[in-house]
């Protein structure tokens, strides 16, 4: 190691001075929620291999309001996050080319969150039948 | 000797993260909405909707263990990879310690699934 110490741009929050990179930030930070709620369904499947009581109790846990502002702040995070998704898609894939002409990205981005609110309404409709 | 060309793992852990961003796109709302608020809630569904003989009965369903599995491991592997390469982004110069807490944590939680529903039994 050299003796001299050659000055350093410090960079501690740099992302805070430019809005885009806020956002930024944000959406990256989504993984936070997806990661935590994914935790959530892993021990309501370990309680689940465990039986009845241990799936109730996993089951009535929820109910804690601790929990339920986990999950409003998860369901904020990970719709957010679906909407960068989508939105980002028409950069993160190949250029999509439809009769000679270069698909719009807001056609991609648009079917993405069109078939994001099909899937959840399905999702819902199957849990709905499956209940009955 | 080494050789000169390696074949790069980032591939795998991209289409892992790509895989998993795009189901937590498609159902990761409605999902936390019908687990964590409509069902402890009550709002909506009928109580009774994720009881233990119904969600016993999914998830020993071939497809019903396929959904709850590529969720949650694909979930996992998904933030890992997100939150190890956001590392650099707060200042924190990324090394292998980094990538085996980001993708091992993924990889534990994967395995525990599969070891559930395995036992959970088909």
């Amino acid at each position: 190691m050299s003796k001299r110490r050659p000055y350093v741009r410090p960079m501690d929050g740099w992302w805070r001075k430019n809005p885009y990179f806020v956002e930024y930030m944000i959406h990256e930070g989504t993984a936070f929620f997806v990661a935590a709620y994914a935790a959530v369904l892993l021990v309501g499947l370990v309680r689940l291999s465990q039986g009845e009581a241990a799936w109730n109790g996993w089951l009535h846990s929820l109910t804690s309001p601790w929990y339920v502002l986990f999950h409003l702040a998860a369901l904020l995070a990970i719709t957010y996050h679906t909407y960068t998704w989508f939105k980002i898609m028409p950069r993160t894939m190949p250029p999509v080319v439809v009769g000679g002409e270069r698909l719009p990205a807001w056609a991609i981005t648009g079917t993405g969150l069109a078939v994001a609110a099909a899937a959840g309404i399905g999702l819902l409709a199957f849990v709905w039948g499956m209940a009955r | 000797m080494k050789p000169t060309l390696k074949r790069s793992n980032a591939p795998i852990f991209w289409a892992l993260f790509g895989a998993g961003g795009m189901l937590s796109a498609l159902f990761g709302p409605m999902l936390v909405f019908i687990t964590g608020l409509a069902i402890p809630l009550g709002l909506l569904l009928p109580a009774d909707a994720l009881s233990y003989p119904k969600m016993l009965a999914f998830t020993q369903n071939f497809i019903g263990k396929g959904f709850v599995f590529a969720v949650i491991a694909l979930f996992l592997w998904h933030a890992a990879h997100r939150i190890f390469h956001s590392l650099h982004d707060i200042g924190i110069h990324a090394g292998t310690g980094a990538k085996l807490a980001c993708y091992g944590s993924a990889m534990v939680g994967t395995v525990i699934a599969a070891y559930a529903l395995l036992s959970i039994g088909f």
